[in-house]
């Protein structure tokens, strides 16, 4: 075997003369950079900066636990369910097919103010067990179709709701299908307490994502029926119902603004709501629930953030309390050198 | 088979052989695409993201955008095809440079200039001074009167000397216009890629010269890249042309080296890659029947009741690219990154710069850096690694007397100054050999001072030792030699010339003196080479005593011996030599034999001493590396008790009685195998106590050992952290390489010169230093350094430093890649196991590319400890060493780590806390030092650990010694780390008997007792 190979970057006979010299001339210039000296810190984790650390957090994150479980009580909320209650009696055994049946699907409930309510309150319907999320749903629409007119045979990404008598489904998909279709009417004492339906939906969407010129057509003309139907006459953009109903949730529990009231409503106050219950959740045993609620600074009624930023608080101040007393009972020496097992006397052991 | 070249004959070879077109390229503008997609898709890697993106075209069952994988892909495949592209381009330029230089050419008896590459085998190339030689020729003329000619052959073997080149002796005496007509043949091999033989014949027809056969060797010959130097002109047949040449041959991509990380992260992979598969079937089985059972009663979602027959896998499928981003396209790209930059450190590194030659360090292969911080074995050469290789002329002994005790250096003794006053003739007689027994060429330069060019240290030495006592060695005239001594011009015929190998350890040259017309054999060489065939009834003892002292000094010995030859005796083996000389099979070995038939029954002249000093800092490097917990081979071509003296000058063994030096000596393979019997008895005996036992063996026992005790050997291999292997050769060289291997220890080879190079491409890796014996080891070598005291740094450093941020990386990319792929996972149990991807194309690749491959970049600037923390306890080199930042345990740390972010994504407190306790209370080593290096000065300070490291050595070297490999894991540390563990485990004293039994047991032990 030859002892001569020469490196591969070598390359021919060309450049190899070039070798030596540029060897000599390659010497690098100093800078912190290339001798790996750039300035660095490591935190080491010693006993002071862990308790103070720990301390910090627990000072800084249990009243802002506070403060936003406050803010969440402060919030008041009134739920009703009243998927089962809605079912007349001679159904209750199958509940499938009463709501496919054509039998008068209207339902009375009654909801009862416990706290004072401030206005706007919004009035939400929740829905259980809907997986909105499922990939075959949640791929099924066609947003070109909704945003612009022209292409509105634009419907390869809604199947199967993508045409109908060999038209296309404006809009299509199963999304739009299957909108819900439960309507709510309150009254207060016997008098109309108007919802307003106006501006329940994101500005951006009504604005970008629905346009202004396209509107409904061949809409739930199939044989099969899937929930609400639309105005053909109304534009997308202002169809704020579908709007909502299209921004698909993430969770299979998720509620959708149906609408505000714009009034205070007081204590002890009784509301009638007169619902027509049309959406079929029977069949997957789908929880509906009507939601009436008003808002905080924080949002909704959420304890969970309050109560997350008081644990991790809480259990901060705990270690770092007993990260003290175990410092003051058993204190030990970092950073000796003793410690190094190959310090260490075997003998001693 | 052979090659017959007919010289200057246009039409005959023309077809037969490639024309001298030299093309390094890889590619063509043809098969570019298809033979580098091809090349890269030959990876694991790369078909596995092909197959993911292609199933992203179907749109049934992507759950993202297909673009979402074919952007990185592509973009991957393009960086490194356009880097390929940009390589190739840049070999075809400096091709086309070499194929299109003018070089002078006969054609149909004119000299034509024609290009490079229209060359043909069998054409007359004419060169001129500092030309480049164009092909590989055969030498048949020169300006030279005498027919010799000098090239430099820096390009083909990095030594910067001039060699002589010769004409052979049929074309002696040729005119200007006789080489323009000159016919004849060459018989040659076939190309081959050695560089160091030529072994042809070559015939001249008639009317020029009678019918004869001339040998042709290495010495008539110009090889291509070479440069012609201090001839005005030179000319030649052409034989080898194109990429047929000896350098086109021995060129070639060396095979890529892997290392012990990359092994590691593909184990990993292929791990991934297995648990990837289970969460597919398992999350599959659950859609189909959450689907079968579940999404039908979901009216809204329409499943059709009867579905396509691939139904079934559709699920599966998407899940299988839901979960593909487990294995982390970006994890390649990535530490392709790191790790040139890694390599670039080695090359910026200001404290690497050979203050001397000003050279900086130099990392050739880019790939390998954390391997360098896994070292266990380091084997090294001596000469010229351990000493810096400048040869300085101490002592002599000539004829029984010592010149050069006293002072320490012969040059100066007033004893051997007179003797050379008075023309003793034992003196004279020793200073010719000095002087001309030896290729070295003098040049006269211009201001009139001689310069001698010599191909070995020794000779080297020698002659300008002679020089300095008047016996100067003037000029060398063809044959004729001309030496100077006390004012009178001696002259001498070179009739033969026994060169030097590796085998004989003895070069000869045969002289006729031109006064007197004696004709006499000169002879240096190796004292066992020599004085076993010195004349029967010379005394020896005293010489093999000056030897033995001198060896003891650490001193480098040569016998010189001399023998007076009858003309008839000569005229006889000459033609022995001649034929010799002329066999195209085995002729290596064949001169071997006949040169044995002249050089015997020498009269033994003296000894010479010559001292060669150790490097600055190779103790401290080599005590700082062994605390490291990596052991140490010498082996070098030098005598045992040279490389004894040598080694215990080194630190590299330590003197009686802490240290004990076991010797395997024999010459049959019953004494080799009782020697290496005893020896593995008294290791194996020795291993519980604290002692530095290192072997020795010479390169006689070795060839009997490895050939006929190979799992003796091993075992005795395995035992000892030292050993000193003298008179090996380099293949023997490599073959030890290859032994520690084999028994899964990483290895590192460090030299200088031509023997180590073999050594150096077997090894894990292979470090060549820049030295004085030229740059052929620091070619091929992937790291190449100037002194070996860099090798502390380059390992200890560079290699520690690199190995942690690899670590760090490669198992954050998979972390990264998990985190984001349970989210997945997890959302798919409340999305109906339908396989929807929560996030949307874009923020997915914007996760894997933008949030966290290339921020996490910046932790190659980690650093764990300072440099100086790591110099001073070296010994956390085995957190490396040992593979313990990465190995399954610390990957399935960081699968958790991924699996609980999922779970908390605020959970830092208790992780915090975790971190904090195990900090405190069970620190690991290296945040015991973090915290030592934070507290600051008093602690560390030297005065504190001086005192350590003498109790350290005597409990931790040589128990660790007795660590046997354990074969299958990686991360096996070699050194323990829990000295009281071990020594405990070998408390329990099973039987020696079972020593390979119990010793597994004992690094069980220790591995579950090892504190992280």
């Amino acid at each position: 075997m030859s002892s001569n190979t020469p490196s591969s970057s070598a390359g021919g006979v060309g450049s190899a003369d070039a070798a030596a010299p540029r060897r000599n001339s390659k010497r690098p210039k100093y800078s912190k950079f290339t001798q790996q000296e750039l300035p660095a810190c490591k935190p080491i984790l010693t006993p002071r900066w862990v308790i103070s650390a720990f301390l910090l957090v627990s000072i800084v994150f249990i009243p802002i636990g506070v403060v936003s479980l406050f803010a969440s009580r402060d919030v008041v909320e009134i739920i009703d369910r009243y998927e089962t209650a809605c079912v007349p009696q001679n159904f209750s055994n199958d509940k499938v097919s009463f709501i496919q049946s054509a039998v008068d699907k209207t339902c009375n409930r009654t909801l009862t103010v416990k706290k004072l309510m401030k206005q706007p309150i919004y009035v939400y319907y929740q829905l259980d067990n809907f997986y909105q999320n499922h990939r075959r749903y949640v791929k099924s629409r066609s947003d070109s179709q909704l945003k612009d007119n022209s292409s509105w045979n634009d419907v390869s990404s809604c199947k199967p709701e993508d045409m109908s008598n060999d038209q296309p489904i404006v809009p299509c998909g199963l999304i739009a299908w299957s909108l819900f279709n439960d309507t709510y009417n309150f009254s207060l004492n016997n008098q109309q307490l108007a919802v307003n339906k106006k501006d329940i939906s994101w500005k951006s969407d009504r604005d970008k994502k629905f346009g202004k010129d396209v509107f409904p057509k061949n809409f739930q003309n199939g044989t099969l029926i899937g929930g609400n139907r639309l105005d053909p006459s109304v534009p997308l953009s202002e169809q704020e119902d579908l709007i909502v109903w299209m921004r698909t949730a993430a969770l299979p529990t998720f509620r959708k603004l149906y609408g505000k009231i714009e009034r205070d409503l007081q204590p002890n106050e009784v509301i009638q709501v007169t619902l027509l219950n049309n959406y079929n959740t029977y069949s997957f045993n789908g929880k509906k629930k009507l939601v009436l609620s008003t808002t905080s600074w924080l949002g909704g009624k959420n304890d969970f953030l309050g109560i997350a930023y008081l644990t991790v608080g809480g259990l901060c101040f705990f270690l770092a309390l007993s990260f003290t007393v175990v410092y003051l009972v058993k204190p030990r020496q970092l950073g000796d050198p003793s410690y190094l097992s190959w310090n260490r006397n075997p003998a001693g052991h | 088979m052979k090659r017959f070249v007919y010289i200057n004959d246009d039409e005959s070879s023309q077809e037969l052989y490639c024309d001298n077109r030299i093309s390094n390229r890889k590619y063509t503008v043809l098969n570019f695409l298809p033979k580098n997609l091809w090349e890269q898709f030959s990876r694991f890697m790369n078909q596995y993201f092909l197959l993911i993106a292609c199933l992203q075209l179907w749109s049934l069952i992507t759950p993202v955008n297909p673009a979402s994988t074919w952007g990185p892909l592509i973009f991957i495949f393009a960086v490194s095809a356009s880097k390929e592209a940009w390589d190739d381009y840049n070999r075809y330029l400096s091709d086309k440079k070499a194929n299109e230089k003018h070089i002078w050419v006969v054609r149909q008896g004119i000299r034509k200039h024609i290009q490079a590459q229209d060359i043909h085998v069998g054409n007359i190339v004419w060169l001129r001074e500092n030309d480049e030689v164009p092909c590989d020729l055969v030498l048949i003329g020169t300006s030279d009167t005498q027919g010799l000619c000098y090239v430099e052959t820096a390009a083909l073997d990095g030594e910067t000397d001039l060699k002589t080149r010769v004409i052979p002796s049929a074309c002696m005496g040729m005119d200007f216009e006789l080489l323009h007509k000159i016919k004849g043949v060459i018989e040659c091999p076939n190309p081959d890629k050695d560089i160091r033989r030529f072994d042809a014949n070559l015939r001249l027809f008639p009317p020029f010269i009678d019918n004869d056969l001339c040998p042709l060797t290495i010495k008539n010959t110009l090889l291509q890249s070479c440069y012609l130097r201090n001839t005005e002109w030179a000319c030649g047949v052409a034989v080898y042309t194109g990429n047929e040449t000896k350098l086109g041959m021995s060129r070639g991509i060396p095979e890529p080296k892997l290392t012990a990380m990359d092994a590691m992260i593909d184990k990993l992979t292929g791990a991934i890659f297995v648990f990837q598969i289970v969460v597919v079937m398992v999350l599959g089985i659950a859609g189909n029947v959450w689907k079968d059972t579940e999404a039908r009663k979901q009216w809204y979602v329409l499943y059709p009741i009867e579905g396509p027959w691939y139904e079934l896998l559709v699920i599966p499928l998407r899940f299988e690219l839901l979960c593909s981003i487990m294995i982390p396209i970006s994890i390649k790209v990535s530490l392709d990154l790191v790790k040139s930059l890694y390599a670039k450190f080695i090359d910026w590194d200001s404290e690497m710069i050979d203050q001397d030659t000003g050279i900086p360090s130099h990392a050739t292969n880019t790939a390998i850096s954390e391997d360098l911080g896994q070292v266990e074995y380091i084997l090294t050469d001596k000469t010229g690694t351990l000493t810096e290789n400048r040869m300085i002329f101490r002592r002599c002994c000539i004829s029984g007397i010592f010149y050069g005790n006293e002072s320490g250096d012969a040059l100066k003794d007033v004893k051997l100054l007179n003797a050379v006053a008075g023309s003793s003739p034992d003196v004279v007689r020793f200073l010719t050999v000095m002087a001309i027994c030896n290729t070295v060429i003098p040049i006269k330069s211009k201001t009139g001072a001689i310069l001698y060019k010599a191909q070995s240290q020794d000779e080297d030495a020698l002659v300008n030792a002679a020089a300095r006592l008047h016996m100067v060695y003037v000029n060398k005239n063809a044959n004729i030699l001309e030496i100077r001594f006390n004012g009178s011009v001696i002259q001498y015929e070179v009739l033969e010339t026994l060169e030097f190998t590796s085998d004989r350890k003895r070069m000869s040259v045969v002289v006729k003196d031109c006064q007197n017309g004696k004709i006499v054999l000169l002879s240096k060489g190796a004292d066992e080479a020599i004085l076993p065939y010195a004349y029967a009834g010379q005394q020896t003892r005293a010489l093999v005593e000056a030897v033995e002292q001198y060896a003891q000094l650490g001193l480098r010995t040569l016998c010189l011996a001399w023998r007076e030859l009858k003309e008839d005796e000569y005229q006889e083996w000459s033609l022995m030599f001649k034929e010799a000389s002329s066999t195209l099979v085995d002729r290596e070995w064949r001169i071997a034999e006949v040169c044995q038939r002249l050089e015997h029954d020498f009269e033994v002249l003296g000894v010479t001493a010559i001292e060669d000093r150790l490097q600055d800092g190779v103790p401290e490097t080599i005590e700082t590396l062994r605390k490291a917990g990596i052991n140490f081979w010498m082996l070098t071509g030098d005598k045992q008790n040279t490389a004894i003296q040598i080694a215990l000058s080194c630190n590299f063994i330590s003197p009686e009685p802490k240290g004990q030096l076991l010797l395997i000596d024999g010459k049959t393979e019953g004494e080799v195998c009782r020697s290496l019997e005893r020896v593995l008895l008294t290791m194996r005996i020795t291993s519980s106590e604290p002692k530095d036992v290192a072997f020795v063996v010479d390169g006689w026992a070795l060839e009997i050992a490895l050939k006929h005790y190979r799992k003796a050997f091993t075992e005795l291999a395995i035992l000892s952290r030292t050993a000193i292997c003298c008179r090996v050769t380099p293949s023997q060289k490599a073959q030890l390489v290859e032994l520690l291997k084999s028994c899964d220890y990483r290895t590192l080879a460090i030299g200088d010169g031509g023997n180590d190079v073999r050594m150096i491409q077997q090894a894990d890796i292979g470090v060549g230093i820049s030295g004085r014996e030229g740059l052929q080891a620091a070619r091929a070598a992937d790291y190449s350094i100037g002194k070996f005291r860099f090798l502390k740094r380059l390992i200890l450093v560079h290699g520690r430093y690199s190995y942690n941020r690899t670590a760090f990386l490669s198992q954050y990319s998979f972390y990264k890649s998990l985190v984001i792929c349970f989210i997945q996972i997890f959302f798919s149990f409340i999305s109906g196991v339908s396989g929807t991807s929560l996030f949307n194309s874009v923020s997915l690749m914007a996760y894997n590319v933008f949030y966290t491959s290339v921020p996490v970049l910046v932790s190659v600037l980690d650093k764990d400890l300072s440099e100086g923390t790591v110099m001073q306890h070296p010994q956390i080199l085995v957190y490396c060493q040992a593979g313990r930042l990465l190995n399954p345990s610390t990957f399935a740390g960081w699968f958790g780590r991924s699996l609980f972010h999922l779970i908390v994504a605020a959970g830092m407190g208790p992780v915090l806390a975790l971190k904090y306790f195990r900090y405190t209370y069970r620190p690991s080593k290296i945040n015991a030092l973090q915290q030592a290096e934070r507290m600051g000065g008093p602690i560390l300070s030297l005065g504190n650990i001086e005192p350590q490291p003498r109790l350290m050595e005597k409990e931790v070297s040589p128990l660790s010694i007795t660590q046997p490999k354990n074969r299958n894991p990686v991360y096996e540390p070699l050194l323990s780390d829990s000295p009281n563990s071990t020594r405990r485990s070998f408390g329990s004293g099973a039987p020696f008997d079972f020593f390979q039994s119990q010793s597994r047991l004992s690094s069980s032990y220790s591995r579950n007792c090892k504190d992280n």
